[in-house]
């Protein structure tokens, strides 16, 4: 599967350094700033996964759910969320977008529509975090007829086995969870360790462009960029905060910090 | 969709863990996956093995207190005029809920799985208390999860869940109460799966969380036939089981052994929270038609927006606010084999009254939910009906709400 994501880790590569991927809540702290956020991380990273919003999150740490909180209080719906997307892809910012989410949500919404409008916004792949292989293979079978990565999420508990089967049902992005932790913990794995790990999935298949994330901040992002791509989500929903809690713009100041996350990559 | 006989419903689920195709499964993250596949491997190779089950029974004898009591409320029986009303009088329990079978479960497996650690969700404090004291017994470190509100409420049973040397860990988010509990404390096992055993404190939950809970709650009707058996010398030609049910673990243990009998001779009576009848807000998704949906990585009836989101629940108990049920009870629901309908906050109040008076027990709020619709229906029942409800709960952790709304003192 050749997407817009494969074509984000090739010129990454070219470039010698890890594709930098960054999360943001659709709708957080308005529709509005979500959109202008986007554009702003665009000029520095190579992939922005989006969240819509779910107010019983089992995996979220507490950044993420506040970010999750102020959308859902803002009226964020899953067609707001849509309509970002539409707008930042018909922008000059336009970069790949992975939609990220509880499969609730998909299920009332209707897994085929919900498809199809991931497709007609030119949504390139989906993270659906409480949906694991096996489970997922339906709905990741029907996300590649729409040539819509799905992808994966290996974690340092996955064992061997079950390794090589969801490597070998994934699309063209795998997702390693650095260590056992809900989004945004204190990184409690050495970085040494984690990129090990990784290792363990490359070896498996190399073609495929495998992601670290969780835990990682400006301190640690550059320790671990020997990985194909790195995630950074709960430590921009904390700048969200912490710039609204001191009345700063939200946008300038994560568009400060993903550029100096950029800048430890090179 | 149907219902087996002669198998355990519990065991009714296909290889992803849904039952009738459709309820539960395990809707986990991936790092779940692993410590899920343990407990279930563990608890499948325990299950049916001779030692453990001895082990079980002699702590459920020894320390629990089995049986509770089987008894006819005569007077209550005089004053509503129809059917025989009896009780199960599951608060005799050790701890006073019925909360202690399945606590007692988790402990017993974490300590065979090597964990030092258990954590656990509460709403109306059992669940916490019991975990706390079974925690406590079996010598491991314990940490409850409980909404900030929950807290504010039950304040009974957080004092006992500290006593036991437990930590209590207030959840602010959401509504703060007992749905917001369980996913701080399936977040906390996520990030402490290596070290930490989970009890999910009701019928809900990843499969292998729904069946622990079952197994162990099936204890209240085991009992049960025994002394039904002991008293009519047969099952009654009619004879009815209510329960109060929120998450449904005590309804689903009271009726398990009864699964069966056929309806019309054993029917299966469940008594979901309506909330106060002056708010649109219930925690009754079977009674009021809610939409299938996931919750705590479980496919269930739930309280939900078109959007999915989960939403916000309301009822005087604490042990029965929460916005989804057991798969089980979804399962026996589109199978017709219980069924379900909801009291009132106010019902539930005038329940607790009727029955404290012509009776030497004090249901908790949860039961007295059980025990309105038992009355009511009990009225237009023959006399040769035989009507048994559930005390699951003791009243003593509501006497400050009982106090404030009908002036009581316990």
């Amino acid at each position: 599967m050749i997407n817009s994501i494969s074509k984000a880790f090739n010129s990454a590569k070219k470039e010698g350094r890890p594709a930098l991927l960054t999360y943001t809540v659709a709708g957080d702290n308005t529709k509005k700033n979500s959109l202008k956020i986007l554009k702003a991380i665009s000029k520095y990273a190579d992939i922005c996964e989006l969240g819509f919003p779910h107010n019983t999150p089992i995996a979220d740490g507490g950044q993420i759910q506040t970010s999750s909180y102020r959308a859902i209080k803002n009226g964020t719906k899953i067609k707001d969320v849509f309509e970002i997307v539409k707008d930042f892809k018909s922008s000059k910012f336009s970069k790949p977008i992975i939609l990220m989410g509880y499969f609730n949500m998909i299920l009332q919404y209707g897994q085929n529509k919900f498809l199809n409008d991931c497709k007609k916004n030119k949504i390139d792949g989906l993270i659906v975090v409480d949906l694991p292989w096996p489970e997922n293979k339906k709905f990741a079978s029907k996300c590649k007829k729409k040539s819509i990565s799905f992808v994966q999420l290996i974690s340092p508990t996955t064992s061997k086995n079950r390794l090589i089967s969801i490597i070998k049902d994934s699309h063209n992005m795998i997702y390693y969870i650095s260590m056992l932790s809900t989004t945004g913990g204190k990184l409690k794995v050495s970085p040494k360790k984690i990129l090990l790990n990784y290792e363990k999935i490359k070896s498996i298949n190399s073609n495929k462009n495998c992601v670290i994330g969780f835990g990682i901040t400006e301190k640690s992002i550059s320790s671990l960029k020997s990985a194909d791509g790195l995630v950074v989500g709960s430590a921009i929903c904390r700048e969200i905060t912490n710039s609204l809690n001191k009345r700063q713009n939200p946008v300038t100041k994560v568009g400060n910090m993903v550029k100096k996350l950029k800048n430890k990559i090179l | 969709m149907k219902l087996k006989k002669k198998i355990s419903v519990l065991d009714q689920h296909d290889k992803f863990g849904f039952w009738g195709g459709k309820f539960g499964g395990n809707f986990v993250p991936e790092t779940l996956k692993k410590p899920i596949n343990d407990l279930e491997l563990l608890f499948n190779k325990l299950k049916n093995n001779k030692k453990f089950l001895s082990e079980r029974d002699r702590y459920f004898k020894n320390w629990v207190g089995a049986p509770t009591r089987f008894i006819k409320l005569s007077n209550l029986t005089e004053h509503v005029g129809g059917a025989e009303i009896w009780s199960k009088v599951v608060s005799d329990a050790n701890g006073g809920a019925h909360k202690i079978y399945n606590a007692t479960v988790h402990c017993l497996l974490a300590k065979k799985s090597g964990k030092r650690i258990i954590c656990g969700d509460t709403g109306a404090g059992y669940a916490g208390k019991m975990l706390s004291m079974a925690a406590k017994k079996f010598g491991l470190k314990c940490k409850i999860f409980m909404g900030a509100k929950d807290i504010e409420r039950q304040q009974p049973n957080v004092k006992a869940i500290k006593s036991n040397g437990a930590e209590i860990v207030p959840v602010y988010s959401g509504s703060q109460t007992l749905v917001d509990a369980v996913s701080e404390c399936m977040r906390f096992w996520v990030a402490n799966c290596d070290t930490t055993a989970m009890c999910v404190g009701s019928t809900v939950g990843p499969n292998i969380f729904v069946k622990i809970c079952g197994w162990s709650t099936s204890q209240i009707s085991r009992e049960l036939k025994i002394q039904i058996l002991d008293e009519f010398g047969n099952i009654p030609k009619r004879l009815k089981l209510y329960n109060c049910v929120g998450g449904g673990s005590s309804s689903f243990g009271f009726w398990n052994e009864f699964m069966d009998y056929d309806k019309k001779q054993v029917e299966f009576i469940g008594v979901e929270a309506g909330g106060s009848s002056k708010s649109k807000k219930h925690a009754a998704p079977l009674t009021y038609g809610s939409k299938i949906g996931i919750l705590h990585g479980a496919a269930q009836y739930v309280n939900q927006n078109s959007e999915g989101q989960i939403e916000e629940t309301e009822s005087i108990s604490a042990g029965l606010d929460y916005p989804g049920v057991s798969p089980l009870h979804c399962f026996l629901k589109d199978t017709k084999r219980a069924r379900y309908t909801a009291a009132s906050d106010e019902d539930a109040l005038k329940a607790f009254k009727i029955v404290s008076k012509y009776e030497a027990i004090r249901p908790s709020l949860e039961p007295s939910h059980a025990f309105s619709v038992a009355i009511s229906e009990a009225k237009k029942l023959s006399k040769d009906t035989i009507v048994v409800v559930n005390s699951c709960g003791d009243a003593y952790k509501d006497r400050k709400i009982l106090e404030k709304k009908l002036g009581v003192r316990l």
